[in-house]
């Protein structure tokens, strides 16, 4: 029986097992291909999207767990933090191969929607679950800390 | 469908005919490029004005897709704002001029591109201008372009789109000047990658993301040791799962193939499979190095490079200084595993992915799908990492998904997804290592006399190629040794070929990875032995090697090594020549209560003129994590032949948190040409880093990953 889940604002009718875990439901049945695979089993961050706010690991919740969440993609990111965070991303030039980025990107907006005002040791708290082979961690602390100022800053400014 | 119509609004494209669904790739197309007003072999230029540059190398993070752009764009005088890339098809004409074949490695793309596409670049601003000439009904020198606006003094104007067409119709120049480089306007000032933007949002496409009308996804179940093969299977189980359509055995295994991943997983978990393993590895990784380090102590295997007597003037020498260094396999994991799509329609085949071994990976699929090379088009999309694991000299990623499409009678588009277990247990890893080095020192603390024993496999000739003898030194096994590196008068390297039926290949600086660690200690263990600086030891015999020295000195003066570390800190340095680019580190740790971290790392680079300064930074940065990450993490080990580490619960890689918040690149500008940057910056920082501990604790570190504190 197809199950009802909410996705980026969006009832989408999922026709899938309940144990299918929403990673592979987003990627393989509804297109959204943004949110990566990486590992399958949380220990990367690169299926992170947002669960009612909070990021998790969407390799790891199945479908049968998600009634009445709303979920949030990389493709339904909105809102000032997000821009502010990918605009940063975009400024220094983070990504190397890009894969993981999706995932740092669902975790540092949730992170300063959170915390605005993140400290170092924050920064590293929040994110250090999010891997990247491509070893980008000096850039990604950057834009973090470049996206939390820009948020701060006095409008227009 | 609903979602399609909603994957068209948030930019993805519909190519009209193919039906193909696909997601941003830099130069996503929505018309065919036939349609360009101006086509040559490295570059189109579209009625818009767009500036397509194909690529013939992969782009796997490394930032080269915008490197070469920038070339073309440097010589046209195009405005950066109009540069597009997209992956070349696999043609002759796309062979990398260094290695013969299209393949991306080595380092290579830049240097092997240089004047090939400022070639280019000025060829198409040359036919533009004589376009814009007949036009306007002025000399050609009355023409001047700049970012990417063509004008004449009487005020005519246009863009490169208005010209496209007529210039497309004139003579191509066969010969056209190249700009002198004090004049480039564009070129080592820096500029923003062009994937970058996509890459934020999570629309730049990967193969792993790649969905055709009608594809299956298939998971293959491997022997699970190293050169077995299927005895038995039965899926009665697995045609059961939900979703699981097919199941096929091909020479590598047994695929299940579903109508989604999920299905294709669960279906294969359910197999039940047996194995022959007459031909297999059953040895443990600690058994095999076992057998490596007897071999070091013999005269097997072959002088490599030989200077004068090292016997003799290790005689002469006031002391003798020996260590032994090891290495174990190490797994790629580059982040999107590698994982393609493959759809035979009529005759022609097609295969998506990131393709870094085009010529080869083309071959192969062709041969198994019985179809000639030209029928099987290879589309190159940007990869989620490599380091040299989709570079496999048999294809091996690409030979199981063709024998899959030909087991299946090509009925359907196929996707061969691969697990992150499939990644990290199937080997093509980075060979394990063990070097034995010995040298002597005179009373006045110069060496005398060095002999470095290497033992380890041979990428080019070795297992999975069969010879159990190379026939010939392996500079894959051997490259950045102490020997080819410092100035020693009397010195031998000896190889000595390790045999292990365990799959091995390329990996980021390649044997560089091994050789660095254990030139660049020993070299910190004669410096002790002869009561020297680490530096001024070094500079001393780097006499011939100017360049190396170079990038020491600028490293030392920026990170301050005539100082004194604080309380609890340790310095380390190490210096590598790699691909032709000189990388030297300098690493500041902090040491207590039986942890480390390090906390500041000073890299000097000269490779050459740097394109983009900034792209430069950040391989560096990326080179220096990822480096660290074998040093503190790095290995594989086999027990009964099977690999122990799985996932990244085992096979942990660098985190955020044992990242130096601190990484700073300086450019040493030699004048030389451009070479690469995406593989040396990963070499030296692991020994560095084990200088700097030895430097902390007084004990020397012999093997990676460090163990720390030493036992
Ligand atoms: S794929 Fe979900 S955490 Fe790695
Ligand atoms: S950018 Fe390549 S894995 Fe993070």
């Amino acid at each position: 029986m197809p199950m009802a889940l909410s996705i980026n604002g969006q009832l989408h009718a999922v026709d899938a097992p309940a144990d299918m875990p929403l990673l592979w439901a987003l990627r393989d049945i509804l297109g959204l291909t943004g949110t990566k695979y990486g590992c399958g089993v949380a220990q990367c961050g690169a299926c992170t999207v947002s669960a009612d706010g909070s990021p998790i690991r969407s390799c790891s919740v199945t479908l049968g767990d998600l009634a009445d969440v709303k979920i949030t993609t990389i493709e339904g990111l909105t809102g000032s933090t997000a821009k502010a965070v990918q605009d940063a991303w975009t400024a220094l030039d983070v990504a190397q191969c890009g894969y993981c980025q999706s995932g740092q990107v669902m975790a540092a907006t949730a992170l300063l929607e959170a915390t605005p005002k993140p400290t170092d040791d924050e920064i590293e708290a929040a994110m250090n679950g999010n891997l990247c082979r491509c070893a980008t961690y000096v850039r990604i602390r950057a834009a973090i800390r470049a996206a939390a100022a820009s948020l701060g800053a006095p409008h227009g400014a | 469908m609903a979602h399609e119509v909603e994957l068209h609004r948030r930019g993805f494209i519909v190519l009209a005919g193919a039906g193909l669904i696909l997601g941003w790739a830099p130069a996503a197309r929505a018309s065919a490029p036939e349609a360009a007003a101006f086509t040559q072999t490295f570059l189109r230029i579209d009625t818009d004005g767009t500036v397509t540059v194909l690529a013939k190398h992969l782009d796997m993070g490394q930032g080269v897709w915008s490197g070469l752009a920038s070339i073309v764009a440097e010589e046209l005088d195009a405005d950066w704002s109009q540069m597009k890339v997209e992956g070349a098809p696999a043609a002759p004409e796309y062979k990398n001029l260094v290695l013969g074949a299209q393949v991306t490695g080595g380092s290579t793309s830049i240097a092997n591109s240089w004047t090939q596409l400022r070639t280019a670049g000025a060829t198409a601003r040359a036919m533009l201008i004589a376009a814009a000439a007949q036009r306007w009904k002025v000399p050609a020198s009355a023409i001047v372009i700049k970012k990417g606006v063509v004008r004449d003094a009487s005020g005519h104007q246009a863009g490169f789109g208005e010209l496209a067409a007529a210039a497309a119709a004139l003579p191509v120049p066969t010969e056209v000047k190249l700009k002198d480089p004090k004049d480039f306007v564009f070129l080592g000032k820096g500029f923003q990658r062009l994937d970058t933007a996509a890459k934020a949002r999570g629309t730049a496409l990967f193969g792993i993301d790649v969905r055709l009308p009608g594809m299956k996804i298939a998971v293959l179940a491997r022997p699970p040791r190293f050169g077995g093969k299927l005895k038995t299977f039965d899926a009665a189980e697995t045609r059961q799962v939900a979703g699981v359509t097919e199941v096929v055995q091909t020479p590598q295994g047994v695929a299940v193939i579903a109508d989604n991943s999920w299905a294709a997983i669960k279906g294969r978990t359910a197999l039940k499979l047996s194995w022959d393993d007459a031909d297999a590895e059953l040895r443990s990784s600690a058994a095999i190095l076992e057998t490596y380090k007897a071999l070091a102590g013999t005269r097997g295997g072959m002088i490599s490079l030989q200077r004068g007597d090292a016997d003799q003037a290790m005689a002469r020498a006031h002391r003798i200084v020996e260590a032994d260094y090891a290495f174990p396999y190490l797994a790629h994991a580059p982040m999107e595993t590698p994982t393609a799509v493959c759809r035979v329609t009529d005759g022609l085949c097609e295969i998506w992915g990131g393709i870094q071994s085009q010529t080869a990976n083309q071959k192969a699929a062709a041969a198994i799908l019985g179809l000639p090379i030209e029928k099987v088009l290879i589309h190159t999309l940007l990869a989620g990492g490599s380091f040299g694991r989709r570079a496999t000299l048999d294809s091996d990623w690409i030979v199981e998904l063709a024998e899959i499409v030909k087991a299946t009678k090509a009925a359907y588009p196929v996707k061969l997804l691969r697990t992150r277990e499939d990644d990290i247990t199937g080997g093509y890893y980075r060979p394990m290592a063990y070097h034995r080095l010995r040298a002597g020192l005179t009373s006045g603390g110069e060496i005398s006399g060095l002999t470095q024993t290497l033992v380890t496999q041979s990428i080019l000739y070795g297992y999975p190629f069969g010879a159990e003898a190379p026939p010939k030194s392996d500079p894959t096994a051997t490259e950045g040794n102490l020997v080819d590196r410092y100035d020693v008068d009397d010195a031998t390297l000896r190889w000595i070929p390790g045999q292990a039926h365990v799959p091995i290949t390329l990996y980021r600086s390649v044997g560089n990875t091994h050789t660095t660690f254990a030139k660049e200690v020993f070299m910190d263990e004669l410096a002790r032995a002869a009561g020297r600086d680490p530096l001024a030891f070094r500079l001393a015999h780097l006499g011939s090697r100017r360049r190396q020295a170079a990038v020491l000195k600028l490293a030392a003066e920026k990170f301050g090594w005539g100082g004194k570390p604080a309380p609890g800190r340790a310095w380390g340095m190490a210096v590598q020549e790699a691909f032709n680019t000189h990388v030297a580190q300098m690493v500041e740790v902090s040491v207590a209560g039986g942890e480390f971290r390090v906390e500041r790392v000073v890299c000097a680079v000269d490779c050459g003129f740097a394109l983009n300064p900034d792209n430069v930074a950040a391989q560096m940065e990326g080179g220096v994590g990822f480096g660290l990450s074998a040093a503190l993490h790095g290995e594989i080990t086999l027990s009964g032949g099977i690999p122990d580490q799985t996932n990244f619960d085992t096979y942990p890689i660098l985190r955020m948190s044992e990242t130096p918040r601190g990484i700073e690149t300086y450019i040493l500008n030699s004048g030389a040409p451009p070479t690469g940057v995406g593989e040396p910056g990963a070499t030296p920082i692991a020994a560095a880093v084990a200088n700097a501990l030895s430097a902390a604790t007084g004990t020397a570190f012999h093997q990676l990953p460090l163990k720390f504190p030493a036992a």
